[in-house]
């Protein structure tokens, strides 16, 4: 089964390289063009495809970047000449830390509320926090972030409102600035797991093997912890590792807005550079990070599921 | 003997969306005594899950205890506080849930939940709390208990799932025991095991019984006091005898009369209408509408519950009267099937469910697991039914679906008419599809609940008969008046329509296709038995009119009795016996036949029902050999073990597949 999973999460992987690969083929102009500008022409051109090796065939230099990338070479950035790998390396690093930032604020904090609303359903504490959520959720994040850098930055003076830190520095030089790309971050991720959690809670103490527990004559604090919650949160770790994936890839906007120097950026000035094979090494990271994401939460959900892992009666 | 449950003019109820109080359960009194089993007997909505639970003190989300109270020895349970409560719930009062499946935590294991109770409510010490939990575990007879106590709930088959709430049940050394419906959804063979269990464990403990249950075969096993509830009120107490052999409520008749006996082959009787909604039983007797000997004081003025004369206590003015009526106990005969033309053909049909595993698959090569289903070979005639029985896991439903293309066989071949059917679906030509039409078990799973009846019915009319506009219209309505629905139930949805009523909408579409077969999956199983009666009414009606092939698949033997021309049976999809229905339910029979009808529990306090195999669950056939060799009461030897049992024919068109000779069948 884990064999089974590993080996469709690789092809997936490879299916993925495979369509990013074709989908810069087919744009006009490679790299050389967009390299040499207005001077992509004649003899120029062909000496620089000639350097670049872009005169060969397409599957003879697809096969040296998925191999290059494999051993962990990315290959050069079109424009410096600089190693993807170590451009995108403190990119990943920062974003990174900024995922990890949000969901250790983030993800303990949404279970509990998601618990605590899903156990006092309709009362006051659930309806303040949902209400809350489903504000968080659809406020879109530049509002938020701009309410927050005014609030903090320009009014009380409390948190930088920018990130200056340059992308190479130490990960402690991005503190305090951090702080307010993760409350927004944290917000609209812990609004997502809340109601999920929540939701799930309310079924699971609707069940029947909630009202058995109860007429076992077992005590509520043990019947929330022992026969409710290991079922209730097997769901939200699907949720969970779809956040992670997000915000290891998604959160262009949030880095936009506070200058943060993580993947997201890099990709949109790598998009408006043209600067070819620096995106395709980004989606080739994201992809492979959501892939891996999802893998791990459905092997974790395995483990944590004994439905899963082991076989049932025959059913008629 | 000192009364244990002491219910006193109980009524719960909640608040409906108009503001008004509804009441669910109506001044209800119940007193019982430690040492005896009270059985409350009704149909869904009666209110006798709600009153069992009440005797916990325990009311669903929702509910309000709005008058009286229910004492436990001695104990006002509902004064009590939470801990309290915690402490008498599963230790002298202890329940034993509905469809244990779904009653026993998913992520935790038997032993797990065991020692839990124990650890709550026995004097035990700790480290004795393993060896009890595996010793509570073989007294409800479960096979290897120390291997089940590692076992998640959902490794083990519904019969051990009941035993194991038993087991847990019993772990507090509870005074009295609450039954929700403990044998509703398994098998026949599988519930007289649980009920035998129930009746010794009673015996041996002295310990007072709550049975709640809609099978009066099953109340009439264990319990000695029955209580009938109609609406939200007892309308009929008395012994078991009293209340199965002659009731004095009309409701009670109307029950007894509209569940099928195996024992006699006539139709049952409906009971009609249906009954009022919480709050809306008016100011009379709350059964008046569907009564057959209903008066003008019984819709003005309500009936109290009084001891009569005639024994038991029963609300009902016309009690004397009612006994002397009784009215008609058995309906009509059902149609009869002559003709000789085949409809549906199967030939060597065989299906299997394992899949090949990836590299397997990437190989090309097959798995070596015996087929699911295997060598089933049956001709229907035309307007012919016929009825498939079998536990669960036998695979009747499997065959039906690879009928219905839903399942392609992996060999074998299906004919419809004189045409052989392609394996799927998407194969079929539409023809084909109309021809074969397939009724489910569950309405509620089965018709989309935002599409209305309508629009249900519309489908087929207009994708096998191009029928539009008023023409459509007309059509839609002229089937819903042979299922016996008005033409103003076109644009209801199914969420405002009763089960019984849902299941006539699916029947209606099934037939709106003008189908030769119609395949039928368990369609009266969740239904109440007075509905169930309606239903198969109506089935035989349709096959009378139209002249319908059927293939009824039913747990229920003496469902599958009433409808069926002929009979087959199958364990683990392998076919054990065909014959007319009579030749198989009567005369020599296969072991396992004898099983299966010996099993079935009729509601009369003096039939007992013979258990001659155990009731365990095989995960997969055996290899070689006939199927039934694991479970045989009258296994031969080695035999059986290896070689194919040959079919061996007692009589025209009756073929029983054994090792054992016809003689020696028959000598049992």
């Amino acid at each position: 089964m884990l064999m089974r999973r590993l080996f469709l999460g690789a092809i997936t992987v490879w299916i993925v390289s495979v369509i990013i690969f074709a989908g810069v083929e087919v744009l006009p102009g490679d790299a050389c063009t967009a390299f040499l500008e207005r001077e992509a022409q004649g003899k120029l051109l062909e000496n620089c495809r000639e350097t670049q090796g872009l005169n060969r065939s397409a599957a003879e230099r697809y096969f040296d970047w998925a191999s290059g990338a494999l051993r962990g070479d990315l290959g050069v950035s079109a424009n410096g000449q600089k190693s993807i790998s170590e451009l995108v390396g403190n990119r990943l690093r920062n974003s990174l830390l900024l995922a990890l930032c949000a969901l250790t604020a983030g993800v303990p904090m949404a279970i509990f509320l998601g618990v605590v609303t899903g156990l006092q359903r309709d009362k006051p504490v659930d309806l303040v926090f949902s209400t809350t959520a489903v504000f968080a959720m659809t406020i879109p994040e530049f509002v938020s972030a701009t309410v927050l850098i005014l609030v903090f930055s320009v009014w009380l003076g409390w948190l930088p409102g920018i990130v200056l830190t340059s992308a190479g520095s130490p990960v402690s030089e991005f503190f305090p600035e951090i702080v307010l790309p993760v409350i927004v971050l944290g917000m609209v991720m812990t609004a997502h797991i809340l109601r999920m959690v929540r939701s799930s809670v309310i079924e699971v103490m609707a069940g029947d093997y909630i009202q058995m527990a109860i007429l076992k004559g077992v005590p509520y604090w043990h019947i929330v912890f022992r026969h409710a919650l290991p079922n209730a949160l097997l769901p939200a770790i699907n949720v969970v590792a779809l956040t992670i994936a997000w915000l290891l890839g998604g959160v262009v906007v949030i880095e936009v807005v506070f200058n943060y120097p993580g993947l997201g950026r890099m990709m949109i000035d790598a998009i408006s550079d043209r600067d070819l094979p620096v995106v395709q090494a980004i989606a080739l990271i994201v992809a492979t990070v959501y892939v891996g994401v999802n893998l791990t939460a459905d092997l974790m959900t395995m483990v944590l599921n004994p439905r899963l892992r082991t076989h049932a009666l025959r059913g008629s | 003997m000192s009364t244990l449950i002491d219910i006193r003019d109980i009524s719960v109820g909640f608040v409906g969306r108009d503001g008004r109080t509804r009441e669910v359960l109506r001044n209800i009194d119940l007193a019982v005594d430690s040492g005896e089993c009270v059985g409350l007997v009704g149909e869904s909505g009666s209110g006798k899950s709600t009153l069992a639970l009440a005797a916990m003190g325990y009311l669903k989300r929702g509910l309000r205890l709005l008058n009286g109270s229910a004492t436990f020895n001695g104990t006002d349970i509902f004064a009590q506080s939470r801990q309290e409560l915690e402490r008498i719930r599963g230790g002298q009062l202890a329940l034993i849930p509905q469809n244990s499946g779904q009653s026993l935590t998913p992520t935790m294991r038997i032993g797990a939940q065991l020692h839990e109770a124990l650890r709550l409510h026995s004097a035990l010490p700790a480290d004795h709390h393993a060896t009890k939990a595996i010793e509570l575990l073989g007294h409800v007879r479960l096979p290897d208990p120390k291997a089940i106590v590692t076992r998640f709930p959902h490794e083990l088959s519904g019969g051990q799932q009941q035993r194991v709430a038993i087991a847990m049940a019993l772990a507090g050394e509870p005074k009295a025991l609450l039954l929700d419906e403990p044998t509703t959804g398994l098998d026949v063979t599988t519930q007289a095991h649980i009920l035998e269990l129930l009746r010794d464990i009673a015996a041996e403990r002295g310990m007072a019984m709550v049975y709640v249950s809609h099978d009066l075969g099953a109340i009439a096993r264990v319990c000695t006091r029955v209580v009938v509830m109609y609406a939200g009120e007892i309308v009929l107490e008395g012994s078991t005898r009293h209340v199965l052999k002659s009731p004095t409520h009309p409701y009670a008749q109307g029950l007894l009369a509209s569940i099928p006996k195996l024992d006699c082959a006539a139709l049952p009787i409906a009971l009609d209408g249906r009954p009022p909604a919480p709050g809306d039983a008016g100011a009379g007797c709350a059964f008046a509408d569907r009564c057959a000997i209903v008066q003008d004081r019984c819709r003005s003025v309500r009936p109290q519950l009084a001891p009569s004369e005639i024994g038991g206590t029963v609300r009902c003015f016309l009690a004397e009267e009612a006994k002397r009526q009784k009215g008609r106990t058995t309906g009509a005969a059902p149609v009869r099937y002559s003709g000789d033309d085949t409809m549906l053909d199967l030939d060597g049909l065989s299906i299997s469910y394992a899949k090949p595993r990836l590299l397997e698959q990437m190989l090309g090569r097959g798995t070596n697991v015996p087929p699911t289903v295997d060598d089933i070979s049956i001709s229907v005639g035309k307007g012919e039914t016929l009825g498939l029985v079998g536990e669960s896991g036998s695979g009747k439903s499997t065959i039906l679906k690879a009928i219905a293309g839903l399942l392609p066989p992996a060999g074998g071949a299906v004919t419809a008419g004189d045409q052989p059917l392609p394996h799927t679906v998407e194969q079929r030509h539409p023809s084909q599809l109309r021809q074969i039409q397939l009724i489910f078990q569950n309405p509620d799973d089965s018709l989309n609940p935002r599409h209305t009846v309508s629009d249900i019915l519309e489908q087929p009319l207009k994708l096998y008969f191009g029928l539009s506009g008023n023409k459509l219209r007309a059509r839609s309505a002229e089937i819903l008046e042979r299922v016996r629905l008005g033409a103003h139930y076109l644009d209801r949805l199914p969420n405002q329509l009763s089960g019984g009523e849902k299941q006539r909408v699916a029947i209606a579409r099934a037939f709106a296709a003008g189908p030769e077969i119609v395949l039928c999956d368990e369609v009266t199983s969740a239904l109440d038995v007075s509905v169930q009666a309606a239903i198969l009414d109506l089935l035989n009606d349709l096959k009378k009119t139209q002249g319908t092939t059927y293939i009824f698949v039913s747990h229920d033997l003496a469902v599958v009795r009433v409808l069926s021309d002929r009979v087959a049976v199958l364990y683990q999809g392998r076919l054990c016996e065909i014959g007319q229905t009579h030749q198989v339910f009567g005369g020599e029979s296969h072991p396992y036949t004898k099983v299966l009808l010996g099993a079935v529990l009729e509601p009369d306090p003096d039939a007992e029902p013979t258990l001659a195999a155990d009731d365990v669950v095989e995960r997969a056939p055996p290899e070689r050999g006939c199927p039934f060799q694991r479970r045989c009461p009258r296994r031969l030897g080695a035999i059986c073990d290896t070689d194919a049992p040959p079919w061996q024919s007692p009589a025209t068109g009756h073929a029983i597949r054994c090792h054992i000779s016809l003689e020696d069948l028959n000598a049992d």
